[in-house]
């Protein structure tokens, strides 16, 4: 049975497995670096339907699919599904769980959605509400763009610490057997807001929560960065993993390279890509299948991902409100023996 | 209690630190040269239409300011008029050209929801206010002379 | 002969330029500074400033969006000395008839032709 600490963190006693993950990339991330890590790729953004947002939910819907195969089970044998996306009334994850027999919670925590998932599920499990459920999450870079910017073929310029939003779908199946890696813990985030207004700067905005988040889970586990063996953030992108880095040396935590952010890493840190990915798409895909791959052949043992989400929207920016932001971790274990 | 207790004004100053600068000077500079260059190509147009087709000065002002508009719109369903603006800033921005691309670019955008709401309901989304202001200055700067 | 491409150059350029440097150092956007500039060329048309202007710099003043303030205004003028108030109203597209029908159709027509990038 799940435990709570006094601060905001939570310990799983039966820590729930990931026993599959699937993941679909578009077609700027498939020229990556880490293409080959993940399972499909989109050769155009529309995935052959006849909209971006359809695109976008056959992606996710992909995903989610590939999961329950890869996990061997089938719709009716999950018992809950948490998902989420980028778009108003989280309307591609609704529509992929309109077309699937399972119970299902839609989420939004801007692009901490799929951490945010992650923890519910496994915190469910744990307390025994569920044995099988499915957490994911997708973003996609057309439709993102035409809900929170301007249009793509508008000639604005934009600066060099601009983040591109990823096209991607991951899907994460957590059950009490298989799989490589657990979920131990989870901290539960504040929303935070140190007045960024600049919606070009997403990654400065979220760094605050990303910083905050660490040094909870620090305090309420008594751990330190020692204990670590990579601290994963979601998509602050280059300029904002900057500015976490010197916000936690600030409060003596030294990261040095245990630090990595999948949107800064997603697009291989080439200048045409601004500060790099953002999007829940990042985490959503690069967690499931970059990291878990090296955590299964040893190289991390210990990880501690943190989704960061920067929650505007598009009037909140031009009625000139600041940028809050949240975070979420959860730390990912190798199973013992496993 | 939160772990990171800092006002805005102190972030900002971490911000600003670790961001990449923008260069003012470079991003001037080609301002300067594309929007120069736009206005000289209009500057030939009209040559051209005055000496080879023998329009009016007037006539051949407008032919120039409808040449320029096409080619705004052709460069953005093209594809390329997004990468200059990313170079140029105000330099594409400011030309007419950078007006039709103001126009077709949301056009294009929701194309995908239809022919009337999508097309026909986009085209102003963007260079609706500029419309708007100018005609009403328009009015109001007429207004004024003719009451003074 | 060379002087005006030379002074539609340098001209359209350095409104340009200054746009630029409004946009690097304030939080003014894109559709604040085209506004801006429309409203510029109007009042300048009014002044009486804006045609020596165009003497000058031909393509270099005309070419830039505040152009559309000038043909605008122009119109309005020249309508209200004509037909008086009513001249406010009618007069506002004589002028700029050409250019906005021409953005219009010409945007529309791109807009059918041509599909956003993939």
């Amino acid at each position: 049975m799940a435990e709570k600490t006094k601060g905001q963190t939570l310990i799983f006693r039966n820590p729930p497995h990931i026993v599959a993950h699937a993941s679909i990339v578009g077609p700027e991330e498939s020229k990556g670096p880490y293409s080959e890590y993940f399972d499909l790729h989109l050769e155009d953004a529309k995935y052959g339907k006849d909209s971006w947002e359809k695109g976008e939910e056959r992606m996710a819907a992909n995903a989610v699919n590939l999961s329950l195969d890869k996990a061997s089970v089938t719709p009716a044998d999950v018992d809950l599904m948490l998902g989420g996306d980028l778009l108003n009334q989280l309307i591609t994850a609704d529509f992929v769980a309109r077309d699937l027999d399972t119970p299902f919670l839609g989420i939004y925590s801007a692009c901490a959605t799929l951490v945010e998932g992650l923890t519910l599920g496994a915190a469910l499990m744990d307390g025994g509400f569920a044995d099988c459920v499915v957490a994911f999450a997708s973003s996609h870079y057309q439709t993102a763009e035409r809900q929170f910017r301007t249009p793509l073929e508008y000639g604005v310029q934009y600066p060099p610490y601009k983040q591109y939003t990823v096209t991607g779908a991951g899907s994460y199946v957590l059950g009490w057997l298989g799989g490589d890696v657990w979920i131990s813990h989870a901290t539960l985030g504040k929303v935070i807001d140190l007045g960024v207004t600049d919606p070009n700067d997403l990654g400065s905005a979220m760094a605050p929560a990303a910083a905050e988040i660490i040094l909870q889970n620090f305090k309420d586990l008594n751990r330190s960065i020692n204990d670590y063996d990579l601290i994963l953030t979601g998509d602050l992108g280059i300029t904002g993993k900057k500015v976490l880095t010197a916000l936690l040396e600030e409060e003596n935590v030294i990261p040095e390279d245990k630090l990595m952010d999948c949107g800064a890493e997603i697009f291989g840190y080439k200048e045409e890509y601004g500060s790099g990915g953002s999007g829940v798409g990042a985490s959503a895909t690069f967690f499931g299948s970059v990291i878990i791959p090296k955590m299964k052949a040893g190289e991390y043992r210990r990880v501690l991902l943190i989704g960061t989400g920067a929650l505007l929207s598009a009037l909140t920016v031009k009625q000139k409100e600041s940028i809050p932001a949240i975070a979420h971790a959860i730390v990912a274990e190798r199973i013992p023996g496993g | 209690m939160k772990n990171i207790n800092k006002t805005t004004d102190e972030f900002n100053k971490i911000v600003k630190k670790e961001q990449p600068a923008v260069n003012k000077v470079s991003n001037f500079l080609k301002a300067y040269l594309v929007g120069g260059t736009i206005c000289l190509i209009g500057q030939i147009f009209w040559e051209l239409y005055m000496t080879l087709f023998d329009y009016s000065q007037q006539d051949a002002e407008t032919m120039v300011t409808i040449t320029m508009i096409f080619l705004g719109g052709l460069l953005t369903g093209l594809d390329v008029y997004d990468e200059i603006g990313q170079f140029a800033g105000a330099g594409s921005l400011v030309p007419v050209t950078g007006f039709a691309n103001s126009m077709v670019a949301p056009a294009l955008e929701y194309k995908q929801e239809g022919f009337i709401i999508g097309i026909g309901a986009n085209l102003f989304s963007i260079a609706g206010p500029v419309l708007a202001y100018g005609m009403v200055s328009a009015f109001l700067v007429g207004l004024i002379k003719t009451l003074f | 002969m060379v002087g005006i491409f030379l002074k539609a150059f340098l001209i359209g350029g350095l409104i340009c330029g200054i746009c630029q440097l409004i946009l690097d150092n304030t939080d003014y956007t894109p559709a604040h500074i085209m506004v801006s500039l429309v409203i510029i060329g109007s009042v300048f048309t009014g002044l009486g400033w804006y045609d020596p202007l165009k003497e000058f710099a031909g393509a270099g003043v005309t070419i830039p969006v505040s152009n559309f303030g000038y043909i605008l205004t122009k119109g309005v003028q020249e309508a209200a000395e004509k037909d008086g108030l009513l001249g406010l109203f009618k007069g506002v597209l004589d002028i700029a008839s050409a250019g906005i029908s021409a953005s219009v159709i010409i945007a529309f027509f791109m807009a059918l032709i041509f599909n956003p990038k993939e």
